[in-house]
């Protein structure tokens, strides 16, 4: 008697399956590569043209034409965050903290509704309207308050809806705690609930950030342009920015201003990193300090 | 800080209706004293926790009083301010609406049946037509423009989302967790970089290469037959439809790759894991198990990252050679989108002094809206389950 050998057959069509199946994340491979290589990109095209001309004195002077830096626009973009953080902060967060505190489901429901579709209107139409209301029928001119405000609607819903998921991810039990220790409500919101919460505001309000320093089309026609520093009268207080000088340097028929446009992205480059690295951080300071976090809390009985 | 973020977010629901019933039935017994009345006769604050305000408080009586009244009217104060986005939406449609009136009485059904777009003689003396004044030969047709704004969007959502997908299963399935972090923050910078800069970049970077691209591999070597007729013709240095589409599909890559990413990490294993057992190569058990479970959220997904490429203005500005008044006749012609338009025509509509540019502008502005309000309501309606961050792509991050 002799052993037979038995090779095993593969059922049919097994190799073409395979190959499919190889084929499937071959496909997905290139698609991670598409991610990839736009990223790269980006970042080395705008570091590569700005770093070959870049002096400090840009940052440290005002233009004057074509030439000169873009002091102006430096100080004006942080006018306008700052201003854009004070209104949307303590509007944002206050909607926030309502939404996810003092609301049942029919009438924050509607509310909630509201931010998410104003979430949904294009910035451009923001920026129009701004200019139709504030700066001409109001006769603002072109003010930075005008841009201000139009921002801070623009970036309202981000800065709500981060607020009221932050607080609702707080745990109930410290809501029940404070009630149980004899805390008035408000009192408890402002030392137990809102503490936790306090990271994911955090959050919010940096996006909010990265959005009022990226954006380009609502302030075009309600802040303007101004190649001096910003002045804070109600009429007629135009103020520069950074993404103008992209916006029309860019195409200007002079390399020194080509050579503004260019550090001008270097900048908001370098600013959206930096507050993606910092929102990071925040991010991972809460996950270390809280022992609950939400994921595990939703799966545990109650 | 999208990552994070979004997993945080899994919903959940009625986690804190304990504290939120507004409790009419709060123990009146425990009377809070002399700033009791401090607050006015409504409804009392939230939480039913307040009867505990004894004299053993901590603080001094006059503070306390002052915190006391301070906290019965901030649910109010914090209701007012919640329905701020309500008023700004409302006003925002209100502007528009009365700022487009002239030029919806003018333009009449016009607006969206043809393609002449001139602002008129601006020299010559103002005529009066339909109760509107407005310069002879003023003529306001929208069809290129939302023609252009649909199409340019459409080629966005076509390249992004098998991108989009293709990446989130890797990152899911196959990559180790380090290098999926990797890819989360490279989709944080796509998010994140001002659209500004994706402008720059197509002008200077992608259009150039895309021109080539086209010019080298297809576009002169199709044959002349309806469809591939569109995708013919010379490239013209790659500022066009083309570019601006894949400007697009690039801003909107985070918004539906993240969302599916997030959707795929919470689909059950057994399930996969059966399908596997079964016999299935890991590709079969994606197609019949994994994605039909993260269909429609998928779909949400890509129509938000629709609402979002439909509203693009500045990248689409600064790349789509900004043409109104004709529609693209092939893939790689300029053209104009709603967006774009007005913010290219705002500065020369005040030389109208009838005022009627300007309020054509509106009316774009009105049916932009109305664009993207149907997409983002509708993506609403189909990620409301999932309730995933919002990314405000395109937005700055």
């Amino acid at each position: 008697m002799t052993m037979v050998s038995r090779v095993p057959v593969p059922p049919p069509g097994l190799v073409r399956r395979k190959t499919r199946n190889r084929l499937v994340w071959v496909g997905c491979g290139a698609a991670l590569a598409l991610v990839v290589v736009p990223v790269v990109s980006i970042l080395v095209g705008v570091a590569g043209r700005a770093l070959a001309h870049f002096h400090f004195s840009v940052l440290t002077t005002y233009p004057v034409g074509n030439a000169g830096g873009l002091l102006n626009s430096i100080e004006g973009t942080g006018v306008v965050v700052v201003g854009v953080m004070i209104l949307s902060g303590a509007v944002g967060v206050a909607g926030g903290v309502y939404l996810a505190e003092y609301t049942r489901t029919g009438r924050g429901g509607f509310l909630r509704g509201a931010s998410e579709v104003l979430s949904g209107v294009p910035s451009i139409v923001l920026g129009l309207v701004g200019y139709l209301a504030l700066v001409i029928d109001l006769h603002w001119g072109y003010s930075v308050y005008a841009g201000i405000i139009v921002l801070a609607i623009l970036v309202l819903p981000y800065v709500t809806k981060t607020t009221e998921v932050a607080l609702r991810n707080v745990p109930t039990a410290y809501r029940e705690g404070g009630e149980a220790l004899g805390m008035r409500s408000g009192y408890a919101l402002r030392k137990l609930v809102l503490r936790p919460a306090l990271p994911g505001i955090a959050t919010g309000l940096i996006i909010a950030l990265a959005i009022s320093v990226g954006e380009t089309a609502p302030l075009l026609y309600t802040a303007g342009y101004s190649s001096r520093g910003p002045t804070f009268g109600l009429h007629d207080s135009p103020i520069g920015y950074l993404t103008y000088n992209v916006w029309t340097d860019y195409n200007q028929p002079s390399n020194l201003a080509h050579q503004r446009a260019d550090a001008a992205a270097l900048l908001l480059i370098a600013l959206v990193l930096l507050l993606i690295v910092v929102a990071r951080v925040v991010v991972m300071t809460t996950q270390r300090h809280s022992p609950d976090r939400p994921q595990r809390m939703g799966k545990r009985p109650t | 800080m999208l990552a994070a973020q979004d997993e945080e977010t899994a919903a959940h629901p009625a986690r804190f209706s304990v504290v939120t019933d507004p409790s009419p039935s709060a123990p009146p017994s425990a009377a809070p004293g002399p700033t009791a009345a401090a607050g006015g006769k409504g409804r009392s604050a939230v939480g039913g926790g307040d009867g505990g305000d004894g004299p053993d408080r901590p603080s001094s009586p006059r503070r306390a009083g002052a915190w006391w009244r301070a906290e019965r009217l901030m649910p109010r104060g914090l209701h007012a301010v919640a329905f701020v986005p309500l008023v700004a939406l409302g006003l925002i449609v209100a502007v528009l609406a009365w700022k487009a009136l002239p030029a919806i009485r003018y333009n009449g059904l016009g607006f969206f049946t043809h393609t002449r777009w001139s602002q008129g003689n601006l020299y010559a003396p103002l005529v009066t037509t339909h109760g509107v004044r407005h310069p002879p030969e003023a003529s306001y047709g929208a069809v290129p423009l939302v023609v252009g704004t649909l199409v340019s969007s459409a080629i966005a959502v076509v390249l992004a989302l098998p991108v989009a997908v293709g990446t989130a299963l890797i990152v899911v399935e196959k990559l180790p967790p380090r290098l999926s972090a990797a890819v989360g923050f490279c989709m944080e910078v796509l998010a994140g970089v001002p659209s500004v800069i994706y402008g720059l970049w197509g002008f200077f970077t992608l259009g150039p290469f895309l021109s080539r691209l086209a010019n080298a591999v297809w576009a002169n070597h199709l044959p002349d037959v309806p469809v591939l007729r569109f995708f013919k013709g010379p490239t013209y240095g790659g500022q066009g439809l083309f570019t601006v589409g894949v400007v697009l599909a690039i801003m909107i890559l985070p918004i539906i790759a993240a969302t599916t990413r997030d959707l795929l990490r919470q689909v059950p294993r057994a399930n996969v894991e059966g399908a596997v057992a079964l016999g299935m190569t890991e590709s079969e058990a994606l197609g019949t198990v994994t994605l039909p479970w993260v269909r429609s959220g998928v779909i949400g997904a890509t129509m938000l990252g629709l609402g979002r490429a439909l509203g693009e203005t500045i990248a689409v500005a600064m790349v789509s050679g900004s043409l109104v008044g004709a529609e693209p006749r092939s893939l790689y012609s300029s053209f104009g989108t709603i967006a774009a338009t007005i913010v290219n025509q705002l500065d020369s509509a005040l030389d109208d002094v009838s005022g009627l540019a300007t309020a054509t502008l509106a009316e774009l502005a009105l049916v932009l809206l109305v664009i993207t309000l149907v997409a983002n309501v509708g993506a609403r309606l189909l990620v409301r389950q999932v309730a995933t961050t919002v990314l405000p792509v395109g937005r700055g991050i």
